[in-house]
């Protein structure tokens, strides 16, 4: 305490140290650090925004699609862009009815009111796309009724059971008031093969239409078995160019770099070329009459295909931090092992490999990130069960057009690699990453 | 590794064993991308060796993919091959628009990519820049994130903003792509980076800007023009995100590529692949080249 009191004294003494202009030094420094501060992050600052407009918000967007969908909420007009909001009364009705409740002659009322709206905007289509996403077969029950609803006269339940039987089943009116809401979790689940049955709860999906962790199970094994693959191909290639001389090391290195700065279609192909069934592995082997012309190998348009070419595609990012982490190693270490009497076995498995672990990991770890969101190569040599998770969400974008359950495809891969990628920072640093 | 001389014979067996393995799996690295070399030489539609071309026959082997790059969409072909055959081909041939597109998309995003990586990377190998490891996390992030969520979140963006479909929209998510390349790059070179030489420069009187264009530029510009050919050769190969957003007359060689490998895969293709993989030996040695001017300019190794 008495010492406390002491250095406030002499802080506050009138011989203190300060600059030439008189400021106190302890506030000149801070000034000055600050300042140092604050030119630092104006450096980064126009690249922060840059990223943040081109990469954050992107991604942000594509969340959101995930868990908000308006198609059955909003009618946007592809070419004039007017946005009309559609199916108020029927929105109406679910909000004073609780869930369970069967559709009465005012919910039928209230539906044929929607579908005037609707054929006059012409928008049965997309609402019944909206509806189908949930319950699959249900477009066509839509358009068709828009295209007789300015005929029905009361009362309407009649008319709308005679246009199709379906209007009285109770899930269809589920999942209409399921989607009556444009913000949504139906995505999500059903990204991971859940839906909502008639009472809002939520089951799996039938096993014939379970797809989707079927295919993140298929993701993860095959991205793990890639990683082993090139951890074992890796291994002997990264220790012999660590233990050679620079010179010859350097020259060899090229076998590993030249692959690492070529094409990733230029790669895919080759190994398309490769691995037909008339390509060049195939012909070499019946050339050498290993196998009969009739019983050619299907080595593409399946999983082999995926393995071998991803295989080779990620193995420089195996061999490249395994190879810095040898390279420090000291061989002395070994050489002490084996004069104490270790065989060259036990040097290795004891002395050599626990030294490496970090390089293992480094590699593992950025092969596995890559692996898990690869698209082009398991697009083009994949064929049906070599397909990854990544090409079904360019399948959902592109072809069937489900938008959000693409997004929410994509954004559960995002969680993950996300995961992955914040223990590689913490294992081996965002700075240690090194390209060539 | 030389095997040293008291080895015994397992020891011995096991070394020429392992030394075999290892040319194996360097065989497997470097063979599939040179086998395409001399396939796209074949005259037959092929994509494997005919009994002409393993008899070195001259009859086997042509150029005739080659010439289908030049004359593929063109307005006429089989004219004469005079100056307006030629402008033809600049004006027509797909695999030449192609081209065009993907050097200019690539150019303009290199030096988007370049400057503002560089500036900063400047910042972050400050040790006085603040929350360093995230925001470095995040720049680095576009490199870790799969392409296919980049680009179906740049979908949703660019169809909301009026950004689809346009240049520079392709030239904006290819620098964001590039980004990573350039800040990891330049930050390894300024990890060496002898601050009192700036210091010095101060002191003897030049301004910030003077000093960065004397003396930090000229040491670190190695590691520059390292970043900036892969930020260029990322937006060279990269397929998805033009996919995703780019009109249909947008076409770049990789989307050409895709389209021609998925559609139909012709011979042609391979003349297009042999033509990258010159690109990308070239690329290697103009590398290797800057990494040991780089290491010779800061003393790093006698290189």
């Amino acid at each position: 305490m008495a010492d406390l009191t002491a250095d406030i004294a002499t802080g506050s003494a009138p011989g203190r140290l300060t600059t030439a202009d008189g400021k106190p030094l302890k506030a000149a420094l801070a000034a000055a650090e600050s300042h140092a501060r604050r030119r630092a992050f104006f450096l980064v600052l126009p690249l922060l925004l840059f990223v943040l407009i081109t990469f954050i918000f992107p991604i942000v967007q594509m969340l959101h699609q995930s868990i908000y969908n308006p198609g059955f909420t909003l009618h946007r007009d592809v070419g004039t862009g007017v946005k009309t909001p559609i199916m108020i009364n029927v929105r109406n009705w679910f909000d004073e009815n609780e869930r369970g409740s069967d559709p009465d002659e005012s919910a039928y009322a209230a539906l044929h009111k929607d579908f005037l709206l609707l054929d006059e905007l012409r928008a049965a289509g997309s609402v019944g796309t909206r509806i189908n996403y949930d319950m699959s077969g249900t477009r066509s029950l839509f358009t068709k009724t828009a295209r007789r609803a300015d005929k029905l006269t009361p009362p309407f339940q009649e008319g709308f059971l005679a246009i199709d039987k379906d209007w009285s089943d109770p899930e269809v009116w589920a999942v209409m008031r399921g989607a009556s809401s444009a913000y949504t979790a139906n995505f999500y689940l059903a990204a991971v093969d859940l839906t909502r049955d008639v009472k809002g709860d939520v089951v799996s999906v039938d096993d014939n239409r379970a797809l989707y962790v079927k295919l993140f199970g298929r993701t993860l094994f095959l991205s793990l078995l890639i990683t082993f693959l090139t951890f074992i191909l890796a291994f002997p290639v990264a220790h012999l160019l660590a233990t050679l001389p620079l010179r010859y090391s350097n020259l060899l290195m090229i076998f590993v770099l030249l692959p690492f700065w070529t094409s990733l279609l230029v790669r895919t192909t080759s190994w398309m070329v490769l691995l037909q069934s008339q390509g060049v592995i195939n012909d070499a082997l019946v050339a050498g009459s290993l196998i009969e012309d009739e019983s050619r190998i299907q080595m593409m348009y399946n999983q082999t295909g995926t393995v071998i070419a991803m295989t080779h595609i990620l193995l420089p990012f195996m061999i490249l931090p395994l190879y810095s982490v040898m390279r420090t190693i000291k061989p002395v270490y070994v050489r002490a092992a084996r004069s104490l009497g270790a065989t060259s076995w036990t040097a290795f498995r004891r002395i050599y490999f626990p030294q490496t672990v970090p390089g293992i990991g480094a590699g593992a770890l950025l092969v596995f990130i890559l692996a898990v969101g690869y698209y082009i190569t398991p697009a083009l040599v994949g064929g049906a069960d070599g397909q990854l998770i990544s090409n079904l969400i360019a399948f959902h974008m592109t072809n069937s057009l489900n938008w959000s359950l693409a997004a929410a495809l994509a954004s559960l891969l995002l969680v993950g690699i996300l995961i992955l990628y914040w223990l590689y920072d913490r294992l081996i640093g965002i700075d240690n990453l090194k390209l060539g | 590794m030389a095997l040293p001389k008291h080895a015994d014979r397992l020891e011995r067996i096991w070394y020429y064993t392992y030394l075999v393995l290892c040319g194996l799996i360097f065989l497997f690295l470097i063979a599939p991308i040179l086998i395409v070399i001399p396939l796209s030489f074949n005259a037959e539609p092929y994509f494997t060796f005919t009994e002409k071309m393993l008899a070195f026959d001259p009859t086997g082997y042509s150029s005739r993919w080659y010439d289908m790059l030049l004359t593929f969409g063109m307005a006429d072909g089989s004219a004469a091959r005079d100056g307006s055959w030629w402008a033809d081909v600049w004006e027509n041939s797909a695999w030449v628009n192609a081209a065009k597109n993907s050097v200019i998309i690539g150019f303009f995003s290199t030096i988007l990519a370049t400057c503002l990586g560089t500036l900063a990377a400047l910042g972050l190998s400050r040790p006085e820049m603040p929350f360093r490891r995230v925001i470095m996390a995040v720049l680095i992030s576009p490199m870790i994130v799969p392409i296919i969520i980049t680009a179906t979140g740049l979908f949703f963006f660019y169809s909301k903003t009026g950004l689809a479909n346009s240049y520079v929209g392709i030239i904006m998510a290819h620098a964001t792509l590039g980004i990573p390349f350039v800040i990891i790059t330049v930050t390894a070179t300024l990890v060496g980076f002898d601050h009192s030489l700036t210091r010095a420069a101060a002191n003897l009187g030049a301004d910030p800007t003077t000093t960065f264009f004397r003396i930090t530029m000229p040491l670190i510009l190695p590691g520059v023009i390292s970043g900036a050919l892969f930020a260029f050769v990322t937006s060279f190969d990269e397929v998805v995100v033009v996919l995703f957003v780019a009109a249909h007359d947008q076409q770049t060689i990789p989307r050409q590529m895709w389209n021609g490998i998925r559609e139909q895969i012709s011979p042609a293709i391979l003349a297009v692949a042999t033509i990258l993989v010159v690109i990308s030996i070239l690329l290697l040695t103009t590398i290797e080249l800057l990494r040991r001017r780089s290491e010779r300019l800061r003393g790093l190794s006698p290189g």
